[in-house]
């Protein structure tokens, strides 16, 4: 069994699980596995309508980045947005974390996810994000 | 279902611009009127009206009437993100296709003033952190999960690209922003018409690398419009007008299929290729025939990217393909001659009809300093994400000159 998330916080997308060893969750098709972040109705590869929870490995390659300097107000810049690709062939979108100079984003290079926190509601409630640095 | 073609009677963009005096019903009624009289037709010879925009409100198209013609004609408002124009024009030529009319006009426009970053969605700060949407999210996550930007989501398209592929790097994409501002220099109706080095661009501010500020498409206004008549009508119609009309020899929309990485990051590839085929196939032509293309370069990086799905060069050889000057207006397949969507500017739902615009402009041979000499068919081709690709081959009329 998954550590239960800590009262105070919440992780920043459902498919996020908390606890001592932090993974994604996905939802895969029952017909032919493809996986998915989000609720789905059928699967949109084969028309499957039936779904299983399946954890989606932490370590992941480097397959596509791109150094943000124009985002979103209150969003620091320059960050590394990324696309993934965990050693069990699902790809992830998210942050490169943990590098001291973004342009040392390199194809190829092996990551590892991890979580941070990053923000805080009006309840004093923290969002917990996650992201990959380097492994 | 008719097996005659469907052809380009009339033709007209207005200059991508910023135009904060005019409203999207002026620009878009100026296109139109300027296409009625290009092709010697009016607006009562229309049997259908497909309007495209992305942001105007719903029952555009029947505004837009109010300003060039309320004749009760079927109107189909269109919206498909950037392949909304090449859509209007796909309704009207099935339209016609299916014997359901025997002309019609397709428009597409878009104001968008200094819109500035396009993003996948606008950020609103939660109080209270609450699930929500079927991500369960609770809170934007553009620029936390990744960029929902569009310089940052066609940026990793190119260096996914180059992952995959051997000679690309920030250079080759470079090359592409200078062929395009290059080449907007001869095009009076592009929104930027000044040559910049490759220097300039490297070194302009950096939008999502490796997509810097000129590597980028401008957000701008514009409008576009053209008349589609069937073969059977277009033969009833005085001979110099036949002479100038341009057959639609494939028109293709396709979406993107089932991908593993589709949910995190938009596959631009796959329904481009599957467009490319298709249209191809309808035609009977391929890329080699082809004497100039209008592609969606959107970002630069995108344009490289398009070069192999659809077909110019070998899957993998964009680099080697820009590298070699082979999409340069006086190389193999000229590309972007009107200076694509990274000088000419990217008004949304304009976009699709201007680029069918373009290559009938030069099929006609009317194109002026800008002509490529002795083209006889063109491809235009949009992408829109979400995702929707559009292709449009066009080929000069084989009627011969009156004596």
């Amino acid at each position: 069994m998954p550590e239960a998330t800590p009262a105070n916080q919440v992780p920043i997308v459902g498919y996020l699980q908390l606890g001592d060893d932090p993974y994604l969750l996905a939802n895969e098709c029952a017909g032919c596995g493809a996986r998915y972040f989000d609720r789905r109705n059928a699967c949109a590869r084969c028309g499957e309508t039936g779904f299983a929870e399946e954890r989606v490995a932490g370590a992941a390659v480097l397959k596509a980045f791109s150094v943000v300097h124009n985002a979103a107000p209150g969003i620091p810049v320059p960050y590394v947005s990324a696309i993934v690709e965990t050693t069990d062939g699902t790809s992830v979108r998210s942050n490169v974390v943990g590098l001291d100079d973004p342009m040392k984003a390199e194809l190829g290079m092996q990551v590892e996810l991890t979580t941070y926190v990053c923000g805080t509601d009006d309840d004093g409630t923290e969002c917990v994000a996650f992201g990959y640095a380097p492994a | 279902m008719s097996g005659d073609s469907v052809w380009v009677l009339g033709a007209n963009m207005t200059r991508f611009a910023r135009y904060p005096e005019l409203d999207a019903l002026d620009l878009a009624s100026q296109a139109c009127l300027d296409a009625f009289a290009d092709g010697g037709v009016g607006v009562h010879d229309m049997d259908i009206l497909a309007a495209g925009s992305l942001f105007q409100p719903p029952g555009f198209g029947q505004r837009l009437q109010k300003q060039i013609g309320q004749t009760g004609i079927p109107v189909f408002n269109v919206t498909n993100a950037c392949a909304t124009g090449a859509t209007a024009i796909r309704v009207a030529y099935m339209a016609i296709k299916a014997g359901e009319a025997e002309m019609g006009l397709a428009v597409g426009v878009e104001q968008m003033g200094k819109m500035g970053l396009l993003a996948g969605a606008s950020r609103s700060e939660r109080k209270v952190y609450e699930p929500s949407g079927r991500h369960g999210s609770v809170t934007s996550v553009d620029g936390i999960l990744g960029t929902e930007t569009m310089p940052g989501v066609f940026a990793q398209a190119g260096t996914g690209y180059a992952y995959e592929n051997e000679g690309v790097g920030f250079e080759q994409f470079a090359k592409v922003a200078y062929k395009n501002h290059l080449h907007s220099t001869l095009n009076p109706l592009a929104q930027y018409q000044k040559e910049f080095s490759l220097e300039q661009i490297m070194g302009s501010p950096v939008q999502s690398y490796p997509n810097t500020t000129l590597m980028c498409c401008p957000t701008g206004d514009g409008a576009a419009a053209v008349v589609l008549v069937s073969q059977e009508r277009l033969r009833s119609l005085p001979k110099d007008v036949q002479q100038r009309a341009v057959k639609i020899s494939a028109s293709v929309l396709t979406s993107d299929p089932w991908v593993e990485s589709g949910q995190v990051q938009p596959d631009v590839n796959t329904l481009t290729r599957n467009a490319a085929a298709q249209a191809y196939e309808a035609a009977g032509v391929g890329p080699e025939d082809l004497g100039l293309v209008e592609l969606h370069d959107c970002f630069a990086t995108a344009e490289l990217i398009h070069y192999g799905s659809l077909g110019l060069c070998e899957r993998g050889g964009a680099g080697e393909f820009i590298d070699s000057g082979a999409p340069f207006r006086d190389g193999r397949i000229p590309v972007n001659v009107s200076g694509g969507l990274i000088s000419k500017g990217h008004p949304i739902g304009a976009t699709g009809v201007a680029n069918v615009y373009e290559v009938t402009t030069h099929l006609r041979g009317e194109a002026g300093d800008r002509q490529i000499e002795g083209a006889k068919v063109g491809l235009a081709h949009v992408i829109g994400l979400g995702s929707a690709c559009g292709i449009h081959i066009l080929e000069k009329s084989s009627i011969p000159q009156a004596a």
